[in-house]
């Protein structure tokens, strides 16, 4: 499975939504995401794609939108 | 000689003008002088801690050579190693100060400790978060000379905005192009107005004018249910409004000054008048401490606790840490029973507003959602942090206990 695959189910999971139909919206404004979600999926991150971001490393405003946390995965990964 | 508040009185906006004026020159032509910056900040930090505030001004200095020892000694050892429990220690080692500064009054019946000083605190959240940000890696060039300015960067210095090492050092080591310096310079004085207005004006009518007044009242009306009149619910607002505007005002001068000298500073509020509940009310009051706690204590211990399973259910990891982090936050302000209530209060009420935002997902379509009940929505959370807020004034402990 590929990274865009992986991460969107991760998502979908946490948020309970389906997100792939809205790739730009900000998953903190609309409160899907919040700090107790963006930590689960640090964690989820680490266990399915071996991808470890320090907490320090998760800025906000690069990580709110699906598009940008795949973009991340994919630079880090 | 004499001792100036930071941004107290006329005569520090007149000096700040005259020493900012080459800077502003400078910067317009593409030019930052490390020299004229470093002797600026200096000057300020005397007007600050000397004079008869020379006790602060030595507890200053030791207290800043104490904590370049410790992260520099810790960058240092990072490169090579990454040890647990070492890392603790340097935290421990890095909040002791402060930790004696905020329970000597409790135990020494008010007295306050000798090593404090205006903004240990602030200066506190900066030392901690760059020892943290090395121990995760995030941070690896650190560099002596840039942190001792990232402490002592005098716009900030004595109640914050909390800015970010990396932060403060990419605004630092580069020169905005001139038209980004004109936009940060019509901001900046812009700001410093809208902070005249705030603090000189409305915080002076609510704090200085009603305040007094509304508490002789709510003294004098003692007697009924727990105390409480009339004149304490004017107080809670009238509280409530100083607070805010004394603060906001404030921060206003702390980033204009910053973006006056080409630092973008982050802002410390946001409209936290109109959040529709407690969550979206910690992102926009007091934005750089309830972040830092975020970051650095929530989110870390949220962390901690999912990756050894701690307990089941995420929502129980998120509740205890919300009651933790709010706790921790009360303490901070100072060992009193209302400071502490305080913290409470604000994390059951995060556990509480998590639930009904839980609640409101799964019953999406039975539940209204319009114009009125958004109103009603930041009414009801303007008055529930108003009520904190008279928590945190120590006026119940004057009813009850004086």
């Amino acid at each position: 499975m590929d990274i865009k695959e992986t991460v969107l189910e991760i998502l979908n999971d946490l948020t309970g939504n389906d997100v792939s139909g809205a790739m730009d919206d900000n998953l903190f404004d609309s409160g899907l995401l919040d700090s107790m979600g963006s930590v689960q999926l640090l964690l989820q991150l680490q266990s399915e794609l071996d991808v470890t971001v320090p907490v320090s490393e998760f800025e906000r405003s690069e990580w709110d939108t699906p598009n940008k946390i795949i973009a991340k995965v994919e630079s880090l990964a | 000689m004499l001792t100036f508040e930071p941004y107290g009185n006329p005569t520090y906006f007149a000096l700040l003008g005259v020493a900012l004026l080459p800077l502003m020159i400078g910067l317009l032509y593409g030019k930052r002088s490390r020299l004229y910056e470093t002797l600026i900040s200096i000057f300020f930090l005397v007007l600050t801690f000397g004079g008869s505030k020379w006790t602060q001004g030595v507890a200053l200095i030791i207290y800043i050579l104490y904590e370049v020892g410790l992260t520099w000694g810790y960058a240092v050892y990072r490169r090579h190693k990454n040890s647990g429990p070492f890392f603790y220690l340097m935290v421990i080692l890095a909040i002791a100060p402060l930790t004696i500064v905020k329970v000597t009054p409790a135990v020494e019946n008010g007295q306050s400790s000798l090593i404090g000083f205006l903004g240990i605190s602030y200066l506190t959240f900066r030392a901690v978060q760059t020892i943290m940000e090395t121990r995760d890696g995030t941070l690896k060039n650190y560099n002596l000379m840039t942190f001792l300015q990232f402490m002592l960067f005098f716009p900030t210095i004595s109640s914050g905005p909390i800015d970010r090492y990396r932060r403060f050092e990419k605004d630092y080591r580069s020169v905005p192009s001139r038209e980004q310096y004109l936009g940060m310079l019509q901001k900046g004085i812009r700001y410093i107005f809208v902070g005249f207005l705030y603090k000189f004006v409305l915080a002076y009518y609510f704090g200085t004018m009603l305040m007094p007044k509304l508490q002789l009242m709510a003294m004098h009306s003692r007697g009924g249910f727990l105390d409480l009149s009339w004149p304490v619910v004017g107080y809670m607002y009238a509280y409530s409004a100083d607070l805010f505007f004394d603060f906001a005002g404030y921060s206003l001068f702390a980033v204009g000054t910053s973006y006056i000298m080409g630092i973008a500073t982050p802002m410390n509020f946001n409209q936290p008048w109109r959040s529709p509940n407690i969550k979206d009310f910690w992102n926009r009051w007091h934005i750089t401490l309830s972040f830092w706690f975020r970051d650095f204590i929530y989110m870390r211990l949220v962390f901690w606790f999912m990756k050894h399973k701690i307990f089941k259910k995420p929502t129980t990891t998120a509740n205890v840490t919300y009651i933790i982090n709010m706790l921790v936050m009360g303490f901070w302000h100072g060992v009193t029973w209302y400071y502490i209530a305080y913290g409470l209060f604000h994390g059951v009420a995060l556990m509480v507003n998590d639930m009904w935002l839980r609640y409101k997902k799964k019953h999406r379509k039975s539940i209204p959602h319009n114009g009125f009940t958004q109103i009603f929505a930041i009414f009801l959370t303007a008055n529930l942090v108003c009520f904190s807020f008279l928590i945190f004034s120590g006026l119940l402990n004057k009813l009850w206990f004086n």
